[in-house]
């Protein structure tokens, strides 16, 4: 099923300057999406198109098969669920466990579901000492696990993150990808606005990429990631293991390579060859 | 080496918390150190910078034991504006520290209270314009610049106060790969050319390494690893405290674990590129000897 279908989208803000040229894109159920593309690429734009805070000024948008023009907001929120990138933006409650319940009685939930749901999100951000806190007291990254915990509690079917890996160490990183892994599995639609190429090598099998407004790459994560003209046209820096390959290319090192596991085998087996003769 | 900032025995608990931030810091950093700060979220890297301008204890109350000292200067019973003569500070997000109406405003805002003379003014935004590569910037507003623009325009109204440290607390978080690789870039200039300390707190390892002398691992407010970046990254401290490590420190680990060793680990791509080449260049002639 297309939960997401954008048709020839235009958007501007003010009436002259198009911030998005024409976007047509389809995402399908349970599909894991980067979107990648420098600063002012049009990202954050196209995302904001996808619960309706946005409407087209041109063109169309469908999410779950509902114009975003003809629906409001709040119907699109239920299903919906953004996580913007600056958690300063988002978070206005007294405490951290006030936060995550805010949205889930919006939205009309019993007392006791919000409970659980509350207690699940503390749990699975890790916030469970945090949870009578103020949230400005909390460090950058766990403001971030925050948001991220009060848009997990109501439990959207489409679940979008604005850059979620900055501030994060490798370890929320890895229990991140380990999360949109398993959402994927419970049929939920992950997308992702990332500029961190190597989580994206690692975790996403479908990469878009973003510039000046209009989608310049859509396909194959490995097929986008290793296409030197696609990462000039969109000041996208390859993974290290992809740059080390490239420069190793006339050794026999393949020049698809985008994770570290595949450069070393491919090391290994180079030495092996020379030990042999 | 000469040491502008020390911390002796420091440990803070901000008030209203429940645990310490910081505990039993003891810390040296030398002149014309490089640092990157590293450390899993809530470890205390934010509160070890705030210690050094003195925002705490001047604007976050908590219980304070121990000295920091900057410039022979004991932090606690020095003003934060005498502190901003020597120490520049410069946030994740530039929208937060710009709200002049035009560049060159911003920059000569913190010149203002110094009371300089007007050339002498003027000189100082030539050369803070000229070192950020920004004077085509000079008349313009810092709300219509990108963030990569904001960001240097951040460090030059910092620099222009001529501080001896600049500690900067994520600045890369809100750009693009290729902009955050160019303001490394500018700061590993200041860096070398007016030898500025630099203490930088950044998750982008893969585009810092190449650049620093040293780096500084926290968890839970106490300093964990402090060396040079290959051999902080080699320690099995960096793993367990789930920072992460550059993925061509990885690689060599990987391949080392295979039995094929490349000496001295990489600090970047072609690094480890022409190191695996030398090792096969080596292997080789041996061969041919055998």
């Amino acid at each position: 099923m297309k939960v997401i279908e954008v048709e020839d989208l235009h958007f501007s803000y003010d009436g002259i300057t198009e911030v998005l040229k024409g976007i047509n894109l389809v995402i399908e159920e349970g599909e894991i999406v980067a979107i990648m593309g420098e600063n002012g690429a049009g990202k954050t734009t196209l995302i904001k198109h996808f619960n309706g805070i946005l409407k087209p000024t041109r063109g169309s948008v469908r999410v779950l098969g509902l114009d975003t023009k003809a629906v409001p907001v709040s119907r699109l929120a239920r299903n919906v669920g953004l996580i913007f990138q600056n958690p300063d933006h988002q978070i206005f409650a007294e405490t951290v466990e006030e936060e995550i319940a805010f949205a889930l009685k919006n939205l009309g939930f019993e007392e006791d579901y919000i409970r659980e749901r509350v207690e699940w999100a503390l749990k699975f951000m890790r916030l469970e000492k945090y949870r009578k806190s103020n949230p400005f007291t909390l460090s950058g990254g766990e403001k971030k696990r925050l948001t991220i915990a009060s848009v997990l509690a109501y439990d959207p079917k489409i679940i979008v993150f604005d850059e979620p890996t900055i501030g994060q160490e490798y370890f929320h990183k890895c229990r991140l990808a380990d999360f949109i892994k398993y959402l994927s599995s419970e049929g939920k639609t992950v997308i992702v606005v990332t500029h961190d190429v190597e989580f994206v090598a690692e975790h996403f099998p479908r990469t878009v990429v973003m510039a000046n407004g209009r989608i310049v790459a859509d396909g194959d994560t490995r097929d986008v990631l290793t296409d030197l003209e696609i990462t000039k046209k969109a000041r996208l820096i390859p993974p290290q293991s992809t740059q080390c390959a490239w420069l190793l290319k006339d050794l026999g090192v393949p020049e698809r390579i985008i994770l570290d596991s595949e450069l070393t085998e491919s090391i290994i087996s180079i030495f092996k060859r020379f030990n042999r003769h | 080496m000469n040491t502008i900032v020390s911390f002796e025995s420091f440990s803070f608990k901000y008030r209203g918390s429940t645990f310490y931030a910081l505990r039993d810091v003891d810390l040296e950093i030398h002149e014309g150190d490089f640092i990157l700060l590293t450390g899993p979220s809530g470890c205390g890297k934010s509160t070890l910078l705030r210690s050094i301008n003195g925002l705490i204890p001047h604007f976050y109350e908590g219980e304070y034991t121990g000295r920091v000292i900057v410039m022979g200067h004991e932090v606690s019973k020095s003003s934060t504006y005498e502190l901003a003569r020597y120490v520049g500070m410069v946030f994740q997000d530039p929208e937060n520290q710009l709200f002049s109406s035009t560049v060159e405003r911003e920059i000569a805002f913190g010149l203002e209270n110094l009371g300089l003379p007007k050339e002498e003014m003027e000189k100082r935004i030539d050369n803070a314009l000229k070192v950020l590569k920004i004077e085509d910037l000079r008349y313009r507003s810092p709300y219509e610049l990108s963030g990569g623009q904001q960001q240097k325009v951040a460090i030059a109204s910092v620099i222009v106060m001529e501080p001896k440290v600049l500690i900067l607390d994520e600045p890369t978080a809100n750009l693009d790969p290729l902009s955050a690789l160019e303001l490394f870039e500018l700061l590993s200039e200041l860096n070398r050319k007016l030898d500025i300390t630099i203490i930088i707190v950044e998750h982008r390892l893969e585009l810092i390494t190449s650049f620093i002398n040293r780096v500084i691992l926290m968890d839970r407010g106490r300093i964990v690893a402090d060396g040079i970046p290959e051999e902080v990254f080699l320690e099995d401290k960096s793993r367990l405290t789930g920072i992460g490590v550059p993925k061509v420190i990885n690689i060599y680990v990987q391949l080392s674990n295979q039995g094929i060793e490349l000496g001295k680990p990489p600090r970047t791509p072609s690094e480890l590129a022409s190191r695996i080449r030398e090792l096969l260049r080596g292997s080789k002639s041996e061969g041919y000897r055998g």
